[in-house]
């Protein structure tokens, strides 16, 4: 399969191309001149010990964070200089690492909320239309792909952190975007879910997303990703085929570095 | 029988006034302690207008535009202030409004503008399109809190950053609550200068911003129905009691202080709650 996939990848231009990008927060060098690309129909892993600079990364795709020098391209047209919003209108869609519902409404009207995104482009059209039923039943079938559609219809202040994980990536899903960036849409769950959903996560880029996924959990990252990309430091360290990625002599020095840490600490 | 009438007009206008305020900060979840000086700017250029011969009711759409146009200019520079800096940002409006009137011969100065023209319907007559200019704010109220625009707004009073990972553009629609709210301010400033016949600086200062804020705030911000009743209360209150006149900010300030502090959801959250309780009981039953 991940040969398919590759050979259809690699006829196609790159999706997105992020290009010698460096964020630096004051002193602090947090990402140095990283360039990766994305293939369009991949699923490509962003691994890297914590703090290798994997969210920064993503923050600097989406412009929550803007880099000090590069240049990120979403097919050909550079972003740099647009705002979050304008990014996301373009083809990105981002599921947090920190989950971040609207609590006040209820978990299908979160996701209603993205998959009416041609009703929200100006303020003019969304005066002008108040029918929200289509986005409702997009927003539950989005709901049950991630598992969570029996609690559509409640709040989203008092579930626990499995459903909202569930819930941001249900969220971006509904924005149908080009590209897909997870951050780390599997923690706070258990095994059996993290499992359930990874398959998701799967099942979705062989319909045809493309998707970012960074994830702390290795195991389903090798099972479900077809290409990586490591990074650690801020510096990438890695690119490629996974098994042979997490072969390499310094991807396994990084990894086992900072176990050794954790493990001495 | 005039009394009356004098009173549900005084009603139907702070109705107005209040709700145009809920769309700002009750939808959209922008605090504002000028919004009398949008009112003021509606009121003046009706009033002005009035008196170089225009009848009343094309006073209305000059007024909207007006005070809706410097909304928006107020808007553009709050943009970048969130919560207690743009609290005070709006305040700064309207002791700029009053500063600048207070000087300009052109606007009557310290003695305001009197003899403002007769609307021409009669007394019964201006109370009855005052309340059709209500219903009809009432109205668009209700729709944009059930059109897409009300969930945006919704979005940004609870997460502004949330809105703009899910593409929203959030200036945009902050400028547009800025717009609508203050153009049907300015609305409710003409009303309310034909009504008064004379007005004056000091009717659209500080106090007012505040008297109208606690309205919004006392009927459960966000909720039509609660600062419906909450407006039409609260503005027929000093025309009942002599000494609520006499010390309206302390009357008023301290209401909305008792309400942060003890229902902060307002007299609509305060019946929900009431309800919810009602139906925990019945259920426990």
């Amino acid at each position: 399969m991940s040969a398919a996939t590759g050979t259809a990848a690699g006829a196609a231009a790159p999706l997105l191309e992020v290009e010698r990008v460096t964020v630096r927060f004051g002193g602090l060098t947090a990402i140095d001149e990283v360039s990766f690309a994305v293939r369009t129909g991949e699923l490509l892993g962003l691994i890297g010990p914590n703090g290798a600079g994997k969210t920064t990364m993503l923050r600097a795709i989406t412009g929550v964070v803007r880099p000090s020098a590069g240049q990120v391209r979403l097919q050909g047209q550079a972003l740099g200089g647009l705002p979050i919003h304008e990014r996301i209108r373009r083809g990105l869609a981002l599921s947090q690492q920190l989950v971040r519902p609207l609590r006040s409404i209820s978990l299908e009207e979160n996701v209603a909320l993205a998959a009416g995104r041609a009703k929200t482009v100006r303020p003019w059209r969304a005066i002008t239309h108040v029918d929200a039923g289509p986005e409702r039943a997009r927003a539950r079938r989005e709901l049950e792909r991630v598992g969570i559609a029996e609690l559509a219809a409640q709040g989203a202040a008092k579930q626990p952190l499995g459903v909202l994980k569930r819930l941001e990536m249900a969220r971006a899903h509904a924005l149908d975007p080009r590209l897909l960036l997870l951050d780390e849409p599997l923690a706070g769950l258990n095994s059996k879910e993290a499992r359930a959903l990874a398959d998701t996560i799967a099942e979705i880029n062989r319909q045809g997303m493309t998707v970012v996924l960074i994830e702390h959990n290795l195991g389903e990252v090798l099972r479900i990703c077809t290409r990586l990309v490591v990074l650690d430091n801020g510096r990438k360290i890695g690119e490629g085929e996974p098994r042979s990625v997490m072969a390499d002599p310094v991807v396994r020095a990084a990894y086992l570095g900072t176990a050794a840490e954790a493990a001495h600490a | 029988m005039d009394y009356e009438i004098t009173l549900l007009t005084g009603m139907a206008i702070a109705v107005m006034f209040a709700l145009s305020l809920n769309l700002i900060t009750g939808f959209c979840g922008q605090i504002s302690l000028g919004h009398a000086a949008f009112q003021g700017v509606g009121a003046y250029a009706a009033a002005m207008l009035g008196k170089a011969g225009w009848p009343f009711l094309a006073t209305l759409p000059a007024a909207m535009l007006l005070a809706g146009v410097l909304g928006v200019i107020v808007g553009l520079a709050s943009l970048r202030v969130r919560d207690d800096f743009l609290a005070i940002t709006t305040m700064g409006v309207v002791f700029l409004f009053v500063g600048v009137v207070r000087q300009q011969d052109v606007l009557g100065g310290e003695l305001g503008i009197s003899g403002i023209p007769d609307h021409g319907f009669g007394k019964l007559g201006f109370m009855l399109v005052a309340m059709l200019a209500c219903v009809l704010v009432v109205l668009l109220s209700v729709h944009i809190r059930r059109a897409w625009m009300g969930r945006v707004f919704n979005g940004i009073a609870e997460d502004e950053d949330t809105m703009r990972v899910l593409g929203i553009d959030v200036p945009r629609y902050k400028l547009a609550a800025f717009a609508i709210g203050t153009a049907l301010a300015g609305l409710s400033g003409a009303f309310l200068a034909y009504h008064l016949q004379f007005i004056g600086a000091d009717n659209f200062g500080f106090i007012e911003s505040i008297t109208v804020l606690s309205m919004v705030v006392v009927g459960g911000i966000g909720s039509v129905p609660g600062v419906l009743v909450a407006a039409a209360l609260l503005s027929a209150l000093p025309a009942w009691f002599q000494f609520i006149g006499d010390y309206k900010l302390l009357v008023y300030g301290g209401l909305l202080f008792l309400m942060m502090r003890f229902s902060p959801e307002g007299m609509a959250g305060l019946v929900r709650r009431l309800r919810g309780a009602g139906a925990a009981r019945e259920g426990a039953r």
